[in-house]
């Protein structure tokens, strides 16, 4: 008995749908899971939201909780206007939230425990915010580079910090919920196969003693389950906040 | 279980290569042979998923959330134009209630005085009555007894005349015996 704890992020083609170039474009568990993640907001916000009811049932209320707590966030940090972003940023939270937690059951694939997808994920949000932010204010886009009240003198140092910090964004964006997906499912992964690894190498006594880890994965679990709504949201403030700078620049 | 396993002790039997995981030897997540597919599809996924969200789900909440909202504010008006008709209705019954009131103290004074009046008049008429009766009655008795008196003087003046006769046997002047009877009525 051996602990592959890299085992559960394989991606494996299920068929394929054609060729770009030399590429091949396959159908894979990644993409079921995707499009079930999808499937599943689709059914809780349109399905929940059938019965049109004045006092909402559970369904409806999951569905109008989730539409309140994205709007009232974009409202605390990006302001009023930030509601023009308002379809994209629910997007963003309801597939990051729910594809996590689908990611929690067992035997399962989690979504956002590669880093391609979540580097797609950050530059969406880059390049929305850099093109909103130049559309709207022009030139003026730029002070968000020129904090207002620093002396001249050091000026370009912060300059060339904010800028940095600027394109360095959707890297911490992205690496942010990768990482933490996948160091999260590692540690289920390497806690689970304890117990069964003691189990198998020592006996009976080896299955007295998983109840430790057993015990440990139950607690990592739960972990686990906040982590999946924590990263989506602070994926989906993130972007509120970096939306905020295109809407309002000029610190 | 997969061959592949970094970090973790070798248990049991078996050579773990790299080349014959279920992985092509690799860590997963930086394979970039799979990153075109992921792109594909999390690029249709995604687009799918907020043509949904944006067309459908989002309005469709907002609609439910607004009818709500709406419906609140509805019953909230509607229990205040309510609670503003009663108002009004509790304040034209107290107004009517005191002006019901005055209107009976009017009355109620204005029939006083008529009565009054009424008794008062009657009651001088009364008196008018009673005063003239008594007056009459005054007279009359001033009448009687000025008749009485004078009849006592013409019987006295008799009595005195024959008492006189009788004692001395002569019939005295019937002037003189008035005159003696009015000195002894005045006296």
């Amino acid at each position: 008995m051996k602990i592959d704890p890299i085992h559960q992020f394989n991606i494996e083609p299920l068929f394929t749908i054609g060729h770009i170039g030399n590429q091949t474009i396959a159908f894979t568990n990644s993409s079921l899971y995707m499009f079930l993640s999808v499937a599943v907001i689709s059914l809780l916000m349109i399905g929940g939201m059938a019965g049109r009811q004045l006092v909402p049932g559970r369904l409806q209320s999951i569905a109008e909780i989730s539409y309140e707590f994205v709007a009232s966030t974009i409202r605390s940090t990006a302001g009023a206007e930030g509601m023009k972003f308002f379809p994209l940023i629910f997007s963003l939270f309801m597939f990051i939230c729910i594809s996590n937690l689908i990611g929690i059951i067992p035997y399962t694939f989690t979504v956002s425990s590669h880093i391609i997808v979540t580097a797609a994920l950050a530059l969406l949000v880059f390049f929305t915010v850099l093109i909103y932010g130049l559309y709207k204010n022009g030139f003026k886009f730029f002070k968000i580079f020129v904090p207002s009240g620093v002396p001249i003198y050091i000026l370009p140092l912060v300059m060339f910090i904010e800028i940095l910090s600027f394109f360095l964004r959707p890297v911490s964006h992205s690496v942010r919920l990768f990482a933490n997906m996948l160091a999260g499912h590692i540690a289920l992964k390497v806690f689970a196969g304890f117990v069964a690894m003691l189990g198998v190498s020592l006996g009976a006594v080896g299955w007295i003693g998983g109840v430790l880890p057993l015990a440990l994965t139950v607690a990592l679990t739960a972990l686990e389950l906040l982590v999946a709504f924590l990263q989506a949201y602070v994926f989906a403030i993130l972007t509120c906040i970096y939306l905020n700078d295109a809407i309002h620049p000029g610190h | 279980m997969a061959e592949k396993s970094p970090g973790t002790p070798a248990k049991g039997t078996g050579a773990h290569t790299e080349a014959d995981g279920g992985h092509g030897g690799g860590f997963p997540p930086f394979e970039s042979s799979t990153f075109a597919s992921q792109l594909v599809s999390l690029a249709i996924a995604f687009v799918a998923l907020y043509v949904i969200v944006s067309r459908f789900a989002l309005p469709r909440v907002e609609s439910v959330i607004d009818a709500r909202q709406n419906a609140i504010e509805g019953d909230l008006a509607a229990a205040q134009k309510f609670k503003d008709e009663s108002d009004a209705a509790l304040k034209a019954y107290e107004t009517e209630l005191a002006a019901a009131r005055s209107r009976a103290q009017a009355i109620g004074s204005e029939t006083r005085e008529k009565l009054n009046a009424a008794a008062e008049a009657e009651r001088k008429t009364l008196e008018d009555q009673l005063t003239a009766k008594l007056a009459a009655a005054e007279k009359q008795i001033a009448a009687t007894r000025e008749a009485a008196m004078s009849n006592v003087r013409g019987i006295a003046a008799d009595a005195a005349g024959a008492i006189v006769q009788r004692l001395t046997g002569v019939l005295p002047d019937s002037k003189t015996v008035s005159k003696a009877v009015d000195a002894s009525l005045k006296g």
